[in-house]
């Protein structure tokens, strides 16, 4: 028997409480170890779509399923840890007063604690080449630095899936590269939710459109990402001077 | 961004006194206090020594005058109302170069003034050898409501974070031509403290939502293991010890 995918939705339809339809039935799949870009104009849902993904927001309709577990309430707990997601704001993410104590936070609300604790903590910091930093207040480093320990956050809870919100938001061209180094070399399924699409063509092989909350398109983001038509009918478009061929 | 600035009240170290487990200097800090305010106010010579106590203190953390001093600027404004208690007071006066002074009133000075100048220089000390988040931790050791510890922990993260976002609202009123000159431009600045409240709270929010992804159930999870030995209580509690037996052994006089 194969392994179930790391992440199922079907059918997922919500809305939010004044009434407004954000998402009108989403059906994807993202196997074990893809990595698969979001992609989609502001206000296409995405972020409502995250929040289902560990149970933050409950379904109105429909299904998620991580790695083959139901997102449901008797399962909010395991759902949490095999989803790792990281926000847009690291400072958001990150909100204890030391890295250490931040890193720690995940796998210690699982329960781990003493040595299993303090090894998770440094391997998820090595992992992002963030281990120096790791008695150091998250508000003294750098806007990139900060984004590297909010992945480090979710990566000690030992994540099926890796879900990030805008990871190239804000970075400078070293940063962003950086991560994308690091996002490469990690050995998880990575959901990437995001419209700068050359950073989808440099990680992801295969994308997904979610425009009017719908899937739109689903495909290998070079594929999509030639298709201007497709593009301009979703508010995406290359920035200047880029062309995927 | 705010990179490489220190809490200015904590001066980092690795003395003993450093390396005290917060919880016990905490104890140690608010039994000597207590001991200080227990003390009458006419035994001079008793405060005098509670003063060589702290002094021993600051000695063994390597903490110089000069850094203390600044620090206990805090006492300022009660300096400035002890001051004002011997003219204001009632009662018998007596003339003190051309002023007239109330002799209670300059008992009740002094009382102030003395017990509130040891209060804070411990404080001082405390802070200045323990770094904040410790002494939150320690506190919580000491039972401190968990609830309101994580209310001070969250202040303690975020405090750079909103006094950054303020930053910001005043460099966009002052790009737009806004310069704050007067009373006019109280409500300007009113609705800019409205703004900051409502992102703070949205924050707080998403913030809230980042915990919940990782496993927050409602109480903050125990990682560091702050627990003392014997011995180090026993050290820690050399401070309000020897100042008891300062008062005792002045009572055994007096």
């Amino acid at each position: 028997m194969t392994a179930p995918p790391s992440l199922e939705v079907s059918r997922l339809a919500y809305a939010y409480p004044d009434g407004t339809q954000a998402l009108f039935g989403v059906d994807f799949r993202v196997e074990r170890g893809e990595r698969v870009a979001l992609l989609g104009p502001n206000g296409a849902g995405k972020t409502t779509l995250v929040m289902h993904l560990n149970g933050i927001l409950t379904a109105g309709h429909g299904t998620v399923a991580v790695a083959g577990l139901p997102v449901g309430k008797g399962s909010l707990k395991e759902i949490r840890r095999r989803v790792g997601l990281v926000f847009q704001d690291p400072d958001d993410q990150l909100f204890m007063p030391s890295v250490r104590e931040d890193v720690a936070f995940g796998p210690a609300n699982l329960g781990v604690t003493g040595e299993e604790l303090e090894r998770r903590v440094k391997d998820a910091l090595e992992r992002v080449g963030m281990l120096e930093t790791i008695d150091r207040p998250p508000h003294h480093l750098s806007f990139g630095q900060r984004r590297r320990v909010a992945v480090a956050t979710v990566l000690a809870m030992e994540p099926e899936i890796l879900v990030l919100d805008e990871p190239s938001s804000n970075l400078d061209p070293a940063s962003r590269r950086e991560l994308a180094e690091i996002l490469r070399g990690l050995d998880v399924t990575v959901l990437m939710v995001t419209h700068d699409l050359p950073y989808a063509l440099e990680l992801c092989e295969r994308s997904l459109i979610l425009s009017g909350g719908v899937i739109a398109a689903d495909g290998p983001t070079r594929k999509i990402l030639a298709d201007a038509d497709l593009l301009a009918d979703h508010r995406l478009e290359l920035p200047y001077g880029f062309a995927a061929s | 961004m705010g990179a490489g600035h220190h809490h200015r009240l904590h001066r980092p170290g690795d003395t003993l006194v450093h390396r005290l487990p917060p919880q016990c200097k905490l104890a140690a800090v608010a039994g000597f206090a207590l001991v200080v305010v227990a003390t009458p106010r006419e035994w001079f010579w008793a405060f005098g020594l509670y003063a060589v106590l702290l002094a021993a203190v600051a000695v063994a953390a390597r903490v110089p005058a000069g850094f203390l001093l600044r620090r206990m600027v805090v006492e300022v404004p009660f300096v400035v109302f002890a001051l004002a208690i011997p003219f204001i007071g009632i009662g018998e006066r007596v003339t003190f170069m051309g002023l007239s002074l109330s002799v209670a009133g300059l008992w009740a000075a002094w009382n102030i003034l003395a017990k509130a100048t040891l209060g804070v220089v411990a404080s001082v000390l405390l802070a200045a050898t323990t770094e904040p988040r410790l002494i939150l931790l320690g506190a919580q050791r000491l039972r401190l409501p968990p609830m309101l510890v994580q209310i001070a922990m969250f202040m303690l993260r975020y405090l750079d974070v909103i006094l950054e976002e303020m930053r910001r609202m005043r460099v966009a009123r002052e790009s737009r031509g806004f310069v704050a000159r007067d009373v006019r431009h109280i409500p300007v600045i009113a609705r800019s403290a409205g703004a900051l409240f409502i992102r703070s709270y949205e924050r707080g929010e998403r913030v809230h939502l980042a915990m919940l992804s990782r496993g927050y159930t409602g109480s903050m999870p125990v990682i560091q293991d702050l627990s003392a030995a014997s011995r180090q209580w026993l050290v820690a509690g050399m401070l309000p010890g020897a100042a008891l037996a300062v008062l005792l052994g002045s009572w055994g006089v007096a």
